[in-house]
Order: structure tokens, then C-alpha cells, then sequence
């Protein structure tokens, strides 16, 4: 009989030997002699782009409810907007488990933020010591600079959308190495190449930005996110988005449908040449 | 994959009568993180008498997509506050941005502790050198960027030192750096060391003597900043957007804005 109560319930070594760790990942004392330590990763389950138009007093941001594994559409359900406080809203592309895990740090992140006042998205009248879309996207950048240069990366790419200590619109994205900019509109993924062209017809630079209505900036999202559904084939009809409005707050809507599309010209396409019936 | 190699080889084995052989769909494929990116830009720096002026244009880019038309790519060092007031010293940073970024806020805080426990300004000598270990600290891992620094000296002259991703370093007169640096340089050497210019009333042919190069007048060191980035926008598509300058002397930091081509 062992005593010891961290044996109890455990194969005993005399008689099975001892445990061998060999498959187990480096962390939890596996090793493979003569490999390297590794935790390099490629993303599994992943969401698409994201996208984000700042106007003159908020910014609106979305992305869709899919989350893909590969070429199938496996999760049609997985919010990747999260509001962190009532002044900043952060929108995940990329790997899924590395946002959740973001998700729970900002978590963590917020409860010491706010352990003395309230960052509370619905309290109207406290904001002692509320973090800015700025301060958490300084925070977001450095924590995926310091994973990349520990060749760990998290697999993602972020746009951090909301209001910065004087309450002006803020918007600035992050990737998994580190690089972060701004811009009046910004959309990672397939959104750059597809959105961020439309976008920038709509918003060229911030002073249009600083013209634009928070009616007019909704809508252009909103097209794109259809422009995305046509032509991204990791994309899906339902989406989230949220506008962080310095008068408002966040207002974050989870299940949004796309409306408008246009497939009424397809039955007169025949064949892909010659054909005519 | 590029790294497929598909066409049979000649051999004395049976093969397949179709030219690509079938592969194992499940083999084990490697597939590496690659920390570094290319962020684009270009960064230039000339030294004058009393003063240096840095500049850099604004367009950070990804493969063919513009991240950005603004992403600033010259950094105050030093001076008080998170907005470096009265800073005299200027960092630039061109290559991948998420390493410009780390080097120019070790460098910012290593400027800044350095007058906490000196009690004074550090020199651009020292900063210089100060960066240039920073850099080779990270020898094996390097921070992936040109950097330029720009300054006034001890006496009074403009002062500017060029460095390597791991911290070999010079002072010059002039130096382009990052994606267009291939195309500015050459126009530096001609313009602001006057090479291959010889004095044509110095002799006939052979005889004829090489212009000696003094420091040039602000103005004219502006002129040929501006002229240098416009031309660099034409033939560079990873330059454009915008162009920050910053000049340097000895009453502090002159920093202007003004638009370059889009396209």
C-alpha cells in the first residue's frame, strides 16, 4: 500500500512499469530524444475576415458566425465580436481556440481592470478607469509580438474597433506577428483584398471618416459583408456586428442576416463558351 | 507547394505511363511559422552643417495589399513624456514593423532611463552606440529592420549613423534605406558627395579634378529629399502614400507632412 496520496488511483510502477510520458506534449514532461521542442502551429478551426469603418463618432465592425475547419463550414455559430468594455469591441480572424484563449485573457484583463470601478458594458454612469480601444490594443499587440518571438504564435488577426481616452474613434489591428496599424477602415483575411477597396471609395482618408454618418458607415459594412459571401468561399450569410458609439455605447448585434443579394442573373448564364440552351 | 518535384526522372525502374506519379496524400507535411514579414517603405537620412533631416514615407504594405496610407516610420528618442517633447534624437526604422516597433520603445526607454541616472541628455554618439548593441543583442533572433539615426553632436554638426539588422554601424553623410534604397542611393552619392562629378575648368580629359563635396545648404538638402521620394514612388510600388521628414537641429525637431502618389 503507498501512502502517498498523488499515487492513489495510478497504474503502480511495479507492476505496469513506469508511466511513459513519450506522446505527451513537451509541457507535461514528454519528449521525443532527438526532436526539437515543438509548438509551432498551423490554424485548425478558423474564421474569416473582419471588418471595421471608423465614422465621426464611433466605429462599426463585423464578421461573420462561421467558424471553418478546413473547407467545411463546421460552426455556424461562433460569435468572433467581443466587447470588452462599453469604449472597445474586438474582432477575431484566424485560428478559433487561440480567440478563445484571447477571449478569456481579456477576460482576466478586464475583471483587474475594473475590480475598483465598473467597466460593465450596460452600467450608464460609471467610467472610472476605463480602458480605451487604445490602451487594449497596445496590450493585444504586445502580447501577439511576444508569442511570435517565441515562435508560439496565436493564429490570429484582430481588429481592436472603439474610442480612445477623449473619446475619439479608434482603430487599429494586430496580427500574429506582431504588425499593427491604423487606418479610417481596416478589414483583414480575404476583407483586404475584397472590402478594404470599397471601403476606401467610401472612407478615403480620416477626414471623410471624420464626415461620415454612423448610417452610412453601417451600410458599407453591411455591403461588404455581402460582397465577402459572394466571393469568399470560408464565408456565411449570418454575421455580427457591433458599433461602438461614443453616445450610445456598444451596441452589438449577434445574428444578422444579409439581405439584398442579386442571383437573379444566373439562369441566364449557359456553358462556359459556345453553349446557348 | 513549390517544393513538389513532379517530372519523372529517367530511370531503368518501371514508371507510370502519365508524367505525374501519384504522391501520399497523408505524408507528413512541415509546415514552419516564419516569424519575420517585409512591411515595405523606405527610410533616407542626410547630415548638413548644423542640422539632419530623416525621412520616410507612410505606406506599410503586405505582399500587394496596403495595410495603410499612414503608419510613421520615424520615431522621436528621448525627451519627456510619452510624446518625446523636446527630444533630439530621431530613430527610423524600415523592413518588418512589428520589430521597428520593439527596437524604437527599447531604444526610447534606454534614452529616457539614461538621463534618470545621469542627470542629463545622452549624446547621439552614445545613443548610436547604444543601438547598435541593442541590435546585436538580438544577433541570433534579429530585429529585421534598417535603421537610421539622426541627430546633432556635441559640436554642433549634423550627425547621422546608418546600421545593419545586427548592429554594424557607421556615421555618413547621407543613407536611403529599405525597399527603395537600391534607387535613392545612387542619386544620394551623385548629389550630396558629388561622385563622378569633376570640375570641367580643372583640366583637359583624365586631368580633371573630382568636385570636393561640402555640406549643403537646408533648402537644398529638403529638395533633394522630396525629389529623391517622388522619384522612388515611381519606380517602387512598395513606396507612396505619404512623406513624413523630420530635421534635426539644435532648437529640436522640425517634423512636416506632405502627400506622395497613391498608386
Amino acid at each position: 500500500m503507498n501512502h502517498l496520496p498523488q499515487a492513489w488511483g495510478r497504474p503502480r510502477d511495479d507492476v505496469y512499469g513506469a508511466y511513459n510520458p513519450h506522446y505527451l506534449p513537451h509541457s507535461h514532461g514528454g519528449h521525443q530524444a532527438g526532436h526539437p521542442n515543438q509548438h509551432t502551429q498551423s490554424p485548425i478551426v478558423t474564421g474569416t475576415s473582419v471588418l471595421a469603418v471608423k465614422y465621426n463618432s464611433g466605429v462599426v465592425i463585423a464578421a461573420d458566425n462561421l467558424a471553418s475547419y478546413g473547407s467545411l463550414a463546421r460552426f455556424t455559430d461562433v460569435h468572433r465580436l467581443k466587447v470588452f468594455n462599453k469604449k472597445a469591441v474586438v474582432g477575431f480572424g484566424g485560428d478559433v481556440s487561440d480567440m478563445q484563449y484571447l477571449d478569456r485573457l481579456l477576460l482576466s484583463l478586464h475583471v483587474e481592470e475594473n475590480y475598483a470601478g465598473s467597466g460593465d458594458v450596460d452600467d450608464k454612469e460609471s467610467d472610472v478607469a476605463l480602458m480605451s480601444a487604445k490602451n487594449l490594443h497596445t496590450y493585444l499587440s504586445k502580447v501577439m509580438y511576444k508569442r511570435r518571438s517565441e515562435f508560439n504564435p496565436l493564429w490570429n488577426a484582430l481588429l481592436v474597433a472603439g474610442l480612445t481616452e477623449s473619446n475619439e474613434p479608434f482603430l487599429a489591428s494586430a496580427d500574429l506577428l506582431g504588425t499593427t496599424f491604423s487606418a479610417p477602415t481596416l478589414a483583414t483575411g480575404f476583407g483586404a483584398h475584397l472590402a478594404q477597396p470599397i471601403l476606401r471609395r467610401v472612407v478615403p482618408d480620416e477626414e471623410a471618416s471624420k464626415a461620415l454618418t454612423r448610417e452610412k458607415a453601417v451600410e458599407a459594412v453591411k455591403e461588404c459583408m455581402k460582397v465577402l459571401f459572394y466571393r469568399d468561399a470560408r464565408s456565411m450569410n449570418e454575421y455580427s456586428i457591433a458599433i461602438v458609439d461614443k453616445e450610445s455605447g456598444v451596441d452589438l448585434k449577434l445574428d444578422e442576416k444579409l439581405e439584398g443579394q442579386s442571383w437573379a442573373f444566373a439562369d441566364r448564364i449557359r456553358g462556359y463558351g459556345t453553349q446557348t440552351a | 507547394m513549390a517544393s513538389l518535384f513532379s517530372a519523372s526522372l529517367p530511370s531503368s525502374d518501371p514508371s507510370y505511363s502519365f508524367n505525374q506519379a501519384p504522391t501520399t496524400a497523408s505524408e507528413p507535411r512541415q509546415h514552419a511559422f516564419y516569424p519575420y514579414t517585409d512591411n515595405g517603405g523606405s527610410t533616407l537620412g542626410i547630415s548638413g552643417a548644423d542640422f539632419t533631416i530623416i525621412a520616410g514615407d507612410t505606406r506599410s504594405t503586405s505582399g500587394y495589399n496596403i495595410n495603410t496610407r499612414y503608419a510613421p516610420k520615424l520615431f522621436k528618442i528621448g525627451g519627456d513624456g510619452p510624446n518625446n517633447e523636446n527630444a533630439r534624437i530621431v530613430l527610423s526604422v524600415v523592413g518588418f514593423a512589428a520589430d521597428g516597433r520593439a527596437l524604437k520603445e527599447r531604444l526610447d526607454t534606454v534614452v529616457k532611463m539614461y538621463k534618470y541616472q545621469h542627470g542629463k541628455d545622452i549624446s547621439v554618439h552614445a545613443c548610436a552606440q547604444r543601438l547598435s548593441h541593442l541590435l546585436y543583442n538580438k544577433r541570433f533572433f534579429p530585429f529585421y529592420v534598417t535603421a537610421i539615426l539622426g541627430g546633432v553632436d556635441d559640436e554642433g554638426k549634423g550627425a547621422l549613423y546608418s546600421y545593419d539588422p545586427v548592429g554594424s554601424y557607421e556615421r555618413e553623410q547621407c543613407r536611403a534605406a529599405g525597399a527603395a534604397a537600391s534607387l535613392i542611393m545612387p542619386f544620394l552619392d551623385n548629389q550630396v558627395n558629388l561622385k563622378n562629378q569633376y570640375d570641367p575648368n580643372s583640366g583637359p580629359g583624365l586631368e580633371k579634378k573630382p568636385r570636393e563635396a561640402q555640406p549643403l545648404p537646408r533648402e537644398t538638402v529638403e529638395q533633394l529629399v522630396k525629389d529623391a521620394f517622388t522619384s522612388a514612388v515611381e519606380r517602387h510600388i512598395e513606396v507612396g502614400d505619404g512623406l513624413q521628414t523630420m530635421i534635426i537641429t539644435k532648437d529640436g525637431i522640425q517634423e512636416t507632412y506632405s502627400p506622395l502618389k497613391k498608386d
